[in-house]
């Protein structure tokens, strides 16, 4: 795993195929990148980007087709293969071993540091300060990785794969869990690298694509759709592409303000899993019809409030009025009967049960209910007629209610959790992350639901880390930094800047 | 007998009571640390005990009657290496459920060295077993002497392989490995390391070291071999490791602490004390029970993707 003995002039991918159960993840790929390029790989979630850096970082193995550098065919078994020729991946979920020290993440990929009995860890400290210094990327070689933030995660990860001598650096959505501060500052750094690397860059945020990328590569479901010059084609052209139509995301334009407070919660103190206090004295306020919009950089203490408001989590103190009354730490089917929705951060283990059929998803919170039960039998007639119903109204694409719902995409997943919560006519609804990792139709969807149930006067609390999103739909922005609210803005007036700025923890008045 | 000769008797009988303990939960570590289950332990433990008793009871005579007892030893761990090959094979290559693998293992053990025995063997007969040896010097020490330093060498042996175990878990490029694919098998995949190779490494020296904890029931402690000689230590290791939270010194502490409480237990019958014996011997089981509910949970630092097998290609 040391450095290649020659640089990497032009990397070549030719037809690569790869099929997985049931899909063609990549059709006939192919792409190339020269020295000192960067090229930015586009495409919606599931187009086949992932997959396609996994062949090429020897994770996966193609098909068919074939990967040449410098003109010679190369063929990567492993990632040590990989390696061993300059290419290094910093994945989307970062690779490293939280209960070791960086060092010692360092030190596993290193080979050379391997001795009999014996693990040169200085030698990966020395390697981790040279690199870290050159291309000022600060990180503490000690601290334990579940000790870092997001964003000392990717410097690590980025340092970790420069050290083992790449030359070719492919980034997965590495701006995904950053906020704005650092995703320029990552940007700025990467366009130095450059100098010295060749950068593949996914992504599906087209203004990054267009700060950094040379040239872009579009993917549509496994194929190559487009090839071309990135300063030759704006962001709205590539959306096109990407998606295969126009997309005009619905916008909040009416800022009209309600007064009548439906969910207060006030000075809130929760822990979180590792037993630090992850709600510190947060108090927020939503009213009917309108949509809040809670902007912050994950982490900062949005699960623990989402759990608590869906009575998952023990308050410690503070309070939580619904509708006027107090409904602080009651259980999780209270919350529900008192007309709470909520759409959960991880659709597959809170949203669904995977293995259940959509009808039976579909009725999770009502199969008690009067309309789905008859004493202590379920009317199975009236649950798949329900569920006809909402696949109709909420554009579920499956082949039939009756599959198992974990087998939909998350996209699809998703309308069946928001089909679910809306079917409930619920007074608020909380959605946390609602769009994250589905696609640009399933996107344009959830957010005119969003937008139609603010109009019908649901109170909705929106927990997204995209910007954007929350400034299309917001009426008012709440920032949340360590555990409290930082500041509520008028969405009308609120700048990405100043957002990003108050995500950072920077008030300034 | 006076409170002073009974603390000494406890802590004299409990050192070299804790050792199958102790090897057995040292070597169900690495498997643990490798994010493998291995419930087996207790039938590796069984094959141990009559492999390392086999040649003492067959060997009176001849060149190699001195070594029966080494020989014992070496059988026991090749045959815990090779079922903890088996193991691996099931559990590692073709990715059967940890939890049932382990219990089909502890009764194939369990089962085929009590067949073996009685075929062999017949009834109960005992073997003379591995001699005690007084560290010179050091076993002159008042009271101290008496508890650490006049037992059997097997007693010594097993205490080294704490610091042996932690510098190989903590300071070896072997441990490192073993620690990252039981944590995140796919970040270690990445860095390209071959985590089915050290899975089975792991298990294979946690095998070999159940088989020694085997052997030193039946050649060190009881010296003699009954199929039902493990009595449960397989399972209490599997327990332990959790107890020491997969920290070689951690599970130095719990083997000791369960086999003091044994050997009160035994104490107190013995001794004559006026108390339900019952109650007695259920004592350090409950105690284990206590420490592990009450004690907190370190997250952060055990093998987080334990009992999970590892696919490279499965998507995520």
């Amino acid at each position: 795993m040391q450095a290649a003995s020659e640089p990497i002039q032009e990397l070549k991918l030719v037809g690569i195929c790869k099929r997985f159960p049931g899909i063609l993840a990549c059709d006939n790929v192919s792409l190339e990148v020269k020295r000192g390029e960067v090229l930015a790989l586009v495409g919606e979630n599931g187009a086949g980007k992932s997959t396609l850096m996994n062949i090429l970082a020897g994770l996966y193995q193609p098909d068919s087709g074939t990967i040449s550098l410098n003109g010679e065919a190369v063929h990567f078994k492993t990632p040590n293969a990989a390696f061993a020729h300059g290419i290094g991946m910093v994945h989307q979920n970062f690779m490293l071993v939280p209960n070791l020290t960086v060092v010692e993440n360092v030190a596993l990929g290193s080979k050379n540091l391997h001795r009999f009995m014996n693990l040169d860890l200085n030698g990966a400290r020395r390697r981790i300060k040279e690199i870290s210094e050159h291309h000022e990327l600060p990180v503490n070689p000690d601290a334990y990785i579940w000790q870092l933030s997001v964003g000392e995660q990717q410097r690590v990860e980025l340092v970790k794969t420069l050290c083992f001598g790449a030359q070719l650096l492919i980034l997965d959505e590495p701006t995904s869990a950053l906020t704005p501060q650092e995703t320029d500052d990552l940007l700025a750094r990467l366009k130095r690298m450059t100098a010295e690397l060749s950068i593949i860059f996914i992504s599906h945020k087209l203004n990054e694509v267009k700060a950094l990328s040379d040239r872009v590569t579009i993917l549509r479901h496994g194929a190559v759709v487009f090839n071309g010059t990135t300063a030759d084609h704006t962001p709205a052209e590539l959306a096109a592409l990407m998606t295969g139509h126009e997309v005009t995301l619905p916008r909040n334009e009416s800022h009209d303000q309600s007064t009548e407070v439906i969910l207060s919660v006030k000075a809130l103190r929760a822990r979180g899993d590792r037993g630090n206090l992850a709600l510190d004295g947060l108090d927020l306020e939503l009213r009917a019809g309108e949509v809040l919009g809670l902007a912050g950089v994950s982490g900062n203490g949005q699960r623990e409030l989402a759990d608590v408001l869906a009575g998952l989590r023990p308050v410690e103190s503070g309070t939580i009025h619904f509708q006027g009354k107090n409904l602080t730490n009651h259980s999780p089917r209270r919350m529900i009967e008192a007309g709470l929705g909520y759409i959960p951060e991880d659709r597959h283990h809170e949203g669904i049960v995977p293995s259940f059929s959509v009808q039976d998803n579909l009725v999770l919170k009502d199969y008690a209910s009067p309309k789905f039960s008859f004493s202590c039998f379920l009317k199975l007639g009236e649950i798949e007629r329900n569920a006809e119903s909402l696949r109709e109204c909420f554009d579920i694409r499956c082949s039939s209610t009756s599959v198992a719902t974990g087998s939909l995409s998350g996209g699809n997943i998703q309308k069946v959790i928001l089909a679910r919560e809306i079917a409930r006519c619920p007074k608020a609804l909380v959605a946390v992350y609602p769009t994250r990792g589905v696609d640009m139709g399933a996107q344009e969807f959830i957010h005119t639901q969003l937008l139609a149930r603010r109009k019908e006067g649901v109170g909705v609390l929106l927990i997204s880390e995209e910007l954007e999103e929350i400034m299309n739909l917001s009426d008012r922005i709440a920032v949340i930094y360590k555990g409290r609210i930082l500041k509520v803005l008028p969405a009308a007036i609120a700048t990405r800047e100043q957002l990003g700025l108050l995500m950072a923890g920077v008030v300034n008045e | 007998m006076n409170s002073g000769g009974m603390i000494y008797n406890i802590l004299s009988l409990g050192v070299p009571f804790s050792v199958a303990l102790l090897v057995a939960a040292l070597g169900e570590n690495f498997n643990q640390r490798a994010g493998i289950f291995n419930l087996g332990c207790e039938g590796i433990m069984s094959m141990g005990a009559f492999l390392g008793f086999l040649p003492a009871f067959f060997i009176k005579t001849g060149p190699l009657a001195a070594h029966v007892n080494l020989l014992g030893f070496v059988f026991a761990m090749a045959a815990g290496a090779l079922l903890g090959l088996l193991f691996a094979l099931v559990t590692v290559t073709f990715r059967a459920s940890q939890g049932i693998a382990g219990i089909g293992l502890q009764m194939f053990g369990w089962g085929i060295a009590g067949t073996l025995s009685r075929h062999f063997v017949g009834g109960v007969t005992g073997v003379e077993g591995v001699p005690a040896w007084a560290i010179p010097g050091l076993a002159k020490i008042p009271f101290l002497g008496g508890v650490l330093f006049n037992h059997n060498p097997v007693v010594y042996i097993a205490f080294l392989m704490v610091p042996t175990s932690w510098y190989l878990l903590f300071r070896t490029p072997w441990g490192l490995k073993v620690r990252a694919v039981g944590t995140y098998p796919r970040a270690a995949d990445t860095m390209g390391i071959n985590v089915n190779r050290v899975r089975y490494q792991a298990l294979m020296l946690g095998g070999a070291m159940a088989g020694f904890a085997g052997a030193y029931l039946s050649l060190c402690q009881a010296k003699m071999f009954a199929d039902d000689i493990v009595a449960g230590r397989g399972f209490i290791a599997v327990a332990l490791v959790y107890f020491g939270r997969w920290n070689p010194v951690g599970i130095l502490g719990g083997a000791l602490l369960f086999s003091l409480a044994q050997t009160l237990q035994l104490s107190i019958q013995v001794g004559g004390i006026k108390f339900p014996y019952e109650f007695a011997v259920m004592l350090p089981y409950v105690l284990v029970i206590v420490v592990l509910a009450f004690t907190r949970k370190a997250r952060m630092r055990g093998p987080t993707e334990l009992g999970k097998p590892y696919n490279r290609e499965m998507r995520v």
